[in-house]
């Protein structure tokens, strides 16, 4: 089926440059062009950056896990326990703590937003939501900023794994996410007509797309044909293999959590929810086949009440595929390349409030990053007694996005131009968090 | 009347934060009153009202320092003569209103879009569904005096397109207020989506006055799905949202219907929202008497049942029953029911001394809010961008594009008994929704995606959304009118377009879909059975039955008017024939090819 092998001889870049309307290469030349570029891939790809962003959908309880607070009213039941590096996490993480000495936890995270969605949006953006702009999300911006790097990619440079992260912002549909389910079923991607077909219909659709783009209708008219172009490579390329975490070893799916299906679980899975491994999984997968940005969002921290009953729940599978990911990347030598942020939309009530729950807190909490270079096995920061606030130099989100993109090599100096000619600079000023890359 | 019976007590403040702030929600002298000295200058605002549970306008609550509107400030607001309320003036006046602000910023409007446009906009809007070929030729050959009010009048109030415009609205406001179908079905759920849908749509068929849909869904109780004991449809809006203390009940009211979001403030006072967070629970506290019963057949919800009981308080003192609230700084606080305007209640918590749910849908059916919130929202349906951004985000942080014109259109829909049909009227033949969406060099800047605030001279660019394009290809293959039962064909509708939704993991119940114009709704459209269905060449479909009883160019013409509303230009012309002629030993093949590119352009699934 592949369009490698067409009658024709078209290789599926050949294919590619016939229905882009306004190709200024001849077809022989974009072909060979394409050639080049699949040799260098294999080098290119295995010292890429890239970054994998999970996100704790509802807003963690980060003082049951990475800032414990033995004794303290505030502290909840849950013991702390040492780790590889030089900090003590919950005892509901063991095998995280073993994995600690990559890893940095910013213990002093001051945000402001602790409302689901405005928070979301800060922690993805930098930004707090304004109604005029749309600012570009953490996996718009890496991948705007590293594509380029990875242009032999059919896959989107954004993937976002069980969510749908915040959008691309004014840097265009092009970095907008590929949203897909852990499962890695990509719906409808198989052709409806043979490729012959395909081309056919494609190259009328290209010319009635470019007239009515030609009104000057706006924008969005536009990027709907390179949208229509993302998806015939994606329908036809290899690399969609990517996705297919099922054909991974019996051996590595039980270390992320993801063996065994949604019944009996492995390991410390109790819950018995599969989605996360997997989606932790495919993310190191996507990586390796040159994704610079994956998402992979884990839900339902929302814990208003009987906080630590779920929490007791959900911490093993986060600890069990995280530290899988970790360790996974740093056997494959990806680690160095590789930056891993953890993140929520906020923190939670150091006070437990009367229902056993935590409510939203954004004013102390802790983010935890590692790799590409950050200098693991640290506490950052520090919070007072209690948990109730920072007492060090409190961060912001666009600290932490400015250290992130920083590990990863992009100049903090980019200024991007939003399309009403405002300059942006990324990340939104942010400072970076020196301790880090001590 | 006991609502009024302003009770005297001072309510004892644990503690106060900012208490500057604070010290002046509790002066009942405050001269915060006007935005109501406002409304009642206007001449019609006092015009009674028919809803029988509606307090008279007199009968005016005392207020206690309620937060003033944010487009009241200031304001120099132009009320209309009272003569004005013929639909030709309100339409009148949003013209000016809308040509002051291209002026103001030295715009030039678009043309007028062209007659096709207009029509398929027209049906897309108010129908959720493209025209026919027979509709779309019909308008095209009615003389041009008066042709888009009659077009507008047909399918608000002719008998023939009833079901379908109600069909249309209930989908958008069922999954307004409890959220499209889930990707899976949530097993613990008692909301019945066939019982909001049936409320909705025997509200949009009868065209029950706004006002009145919404005080039946904040004050109602009974039981959720068709045919159980107390059965009430309407009672599916608030059946889900009375976890942990009503929490999204509280800010879901506030924002569908008043247009104000108090959720950050559950918390905290924000700092960049003047709503606080006494507020909040003192909103909330209308909820506390609010119970949801489930019954279950087996593992599964049968229905669940909204109901009121007597609210003992968090005090235990059911005659005056508080709630308490959480400070920062740990040091609990009281709250009683309390309007946002500062209207408040006796502290009874038991039902039979004041019922806190009704109580609370007759402030808001009779708040400035109600109004301004819902014209709002529909002028954000019919233009792309209501005038401010998200359409139920009212507050200084978020100042209004058009304040004059928003108060007044909220105003006149209340002067005109909350009729949203008439409302739909005034917008759609307004000369803003009249306009093409080619930009010219005298107004490309006015473009809200590019950071500025909407200023409407020219129309914007926006795609159908999932149920628009599924309804729309029921209508090109020409399966809109077969059998079936409303609820069978919204049961499929749902398993069809459940695969967009992403449902977020916190407990506010958002959603959002992922036909938003990225990577699966073009795979969709390019490989799912929904597109596979409508350019079938299966014995009887539309496009078997086209190749067998039409020569080519006017198959071509039906298939360009089908699905883009409009015929084909020349050079479409060329592409089309090329297109079949490569298929020459089975036309129906190239008709099929020509369908497929056509639902896959920009053209046809953008709404311009």
């Amino acid at each position: 089926m592949s369009l490698h092998r067409t009658a024709h001889g078209m290789s599926r870049r050949h294919f590619m440059e016939h229905l882009a309307a306004a190709t200024t290469l001849t077809a022989p030349t974009a072909a060979w062009f394409a050639q080049a570029l699949r040799a260098g891939a294999a080098e290119m790809q295995r010292h890429h950056k890239a970054c994998i962003l999970l996100f704790m959908e509802g807003g963690p309880s980060t003082i049951d896990i990475w800032d414990p607070k033995p004794g303290q009213p505030t502290g909840g039941p849950f013991k702390p326990i040492s780790t590889s590096g030089d900090l003590q996490i919950s005892e509901h993480m063991p095998m995280m703590a073993r994995q600690m000495q990559h890893m940095a936890v910013v213990r002093s995270m001051s945000t402001r937003e602790a409302d689901h969605q405005r928070g979301r949006y800060y922690m993805h953006t930098g930004y707090v939501p304004n109604p005029n702009i749309e600012y570009p999300s953490y996996g718009a911006v890496v991948s705007h900023e590293l594509s380029g790097k990875a242009s032999y990619l059919d896959i989107p440079p954004f993937v976002s794994i069980g969510g749908g992260s915040v959008g691309p912002g004014f840097l265009g549909m092009n970095f907008a996410p590929l949203v897909v389910d852990s499962n890695g079923d990509i719906r409808n991607l198989k052709m409806s007509v043979e490729t012959g077909r395909l081309t056919q219909r494609m190259n009328a659709l290209s010319k009635l797309e470019k007239s009515f783009a030609d009104q000057n209708r706006g924008e969005a008219a536009a990027d709907h044909a390179k949208v229509l172009g993302n998806t015939v490579n994606l329908m036809t390329s290899k690399q969609m293999a990517a996705f297919k975490v099922a054909g991974e070893p019996a051996a590595v799916l039980e270390r992320y959590g993801a063996g065994g299906g949604n019944r009996g679980g492995g390991g410390g899975n109790r819950g018995g929810n599969t989605s996360f491994a997997k989606g932790c999984l495919m993310a190191r997968r996507l990586v390796e086949t040159g994704v610079p940005f994956v998402e992979v969002d884990f839900g339902g921290w929302d814990d208003h009440q009987d906080a630590f009953a779920k929490l007791k729940d959900r911490l093993p599978i986060l600890d069990q595929a995280m530290s899988a990911l970790v360790e996974d990347l740093q056997q494959r030598g990806m680690l160095n390349d590789t930056a891993i942020v953890w993140m929520g939309d906020f923190g939670r009530t150091p006070r437990i409030n009367g229902r056993g729950g935590r409510d939203h807190w954004a004013r102390s909490w802790s983010c935890v990053v590692g790799g590409a270079g950050i200098k693991g096995g640290q506490a950052i920061g520090k919070t007072n007694a209690d948990g109730t606030a920072v007492e060090t130099d409190p961060y912001t989100s666009q600290d932490l996005m400015a250290s992130v993109l920083k590990s990863l090599g992009i100049s903090l100096e980019t200024v991007f131009t939003s399309k009403n000619n405002r300059p942006m600079k990324i990340a939104n000023s942010g400072r970076v968090i020196k301790e880090l890359f001590a | 009347m006991r609502r009024l019976n302003l009770t005297s007590r001072i309510v004892v403040v644990l503690a106060l934060v900012g208490s500057s702030i604070a010290g002046a929600q509790w002066s009942v002298s405050s001269a915060v009153a006007a935005p109501k000295a406002k409304a009642a200058a206007n001449g019609k605002a006092a015009a009674k009202k028919k809803t029988d549970d509606a307090p008279q306008a007199d009968a005016k609550p005392k207020t206690g320092g309620g937060i003033p509107l944010a487009s009241a400030r200031g304001g120099n607001l132009q009320a209309l003569p009272s003569s004005a309320v013929r639909d030709e003036d309100i339409v009148a006046f949003i013209d000016k209103q809308i040509r002051a602000a291209w002026d103001a910023a030295e715009l030039k409007p678009s043309i007028h879009a062209t007659d096709n446009e207009w029509c398929r906009r027209v049906y897309l809007d108010v129908l959720g569904r493209v025209p026919t070929v027979v509709e779309m030729k019909e308008f095209l050959v009615h003389s041009p005096e008066g042709k888009k009010s009659a077009l507008v009048n047909r399918l608000l109030d002719s008998d023939e397109y009833g079901d379908e415009y109600a069909r249309n609205w209930t989908t958008i406001w069922t999954n307004l207020l409890i959220g499209r179908p889930p990707a899976r079905p949530n097993r613990r759920d008692p909301t019945s989506r066939a019982g909001m849908q049936q409320f909705l749509r025997r509200s949009f068929l009868e065209n029950k006055p706004y006002d009145r849909m919404v005080y039946d869904m904040i004050s109602a109780t009974g039981t959720t799905a068709p045919g159980s004991p107390e059965y009430n449809g309407a009672t599916n809006f608030l059946i889900n949202k009375l976890q942990e203390n009503a929490i999204e009940a509280t800010a879901k009211t506030a924002k569908f219907f008043l247009g104000v979001q108090v959720q950050c403030t559950q918390c905290h006072n924000h700092p960049f929202n003047e709503w606080k967070q006494e507020q909040f629970w003192s909103l909330n506290a209308f909820f506390r008497q609010t119970h949801a019963d489930v019954k279950r057949e087996g593992r599964d919800i049968e229905y669940a049942t909204l109901r009121n009981s007597d609210f003992r308080g968090e005090g235990s003192t059911p005659s005056d029953a508080e709630i308490y609230f959480e400070l920062r700084n740990g040091t609990l606080q009281v709250a009683y029911p309390m309007f946002l305007d500062g209207t408040r209640l006796p502290t009874s918590g038991y039902v039979k001394d004041v019922d806190r749910r009704t109580e609370l849908a007759r402030m808001v059916i009779k708040s400035d809010y109600l109004g301004r919130e819902i014209a709002n929202r529909m002028w954000g349906h019919f233009l792309g961008y209501g005038f401010t951004k998200p359409v139920d985000d009212f507050g200084p942080h978020n100042q209004p594009s058009h304040p004059e014109l928003l108060e007044q259109l909220g105003r006149e829909l209340a002067a005109h008994g909350h009729d949203l049909k008439r409302l739909i009227r005034w917008i759609t033949l307004s000369e803003a929704y009249g306009l093409s969406s080619r930009m010219t060099a005298d107004n490309k800047k006015d473009d809200p995606a590019l950071g500025e605030k909407p200023k409407f001279s020219h129309f914007y660019l926006r795609q159908m959304q999932a149920e628009q394009l599924y309804e729309s290809l029921l209508v090109i293959a020409n399966e809109h009118r077969k059998p079936g039962t409303y609820e069978e064909k919204e049961g499929k509708k749902a398993d069809v377009l459940r695969q967009f939704t992403l449902t977020f993991g916190n407990a506010d119940g958002e959603d959002a879909t992922t036909f938003n114009g990225t990577i699966p709704q073009a795979l969709m459209m390019m490989n799912g059975q929904m597109i596979e269905n409508t350019v079938s060449t299966d014995k009887g479909s539309f496009l078997r039955r086209l190749a067998n009883s039409t020569k080519e160019n006017e198959a071509v013409e039906i298939l360009f008017l089908s699905a883009l509303g409009r015929k084909p230009t020349s050079g479409d012309q060329a592409v089309a024939h090329s297109l079949i002629d490569g298929r020459s030993s089975n036309p129906v093949a190239g008709y099929q090819d020509l369908l497929w590119a056509l639902l896959n352009s920009n053209e046809f699934i953008f709404i311009h």
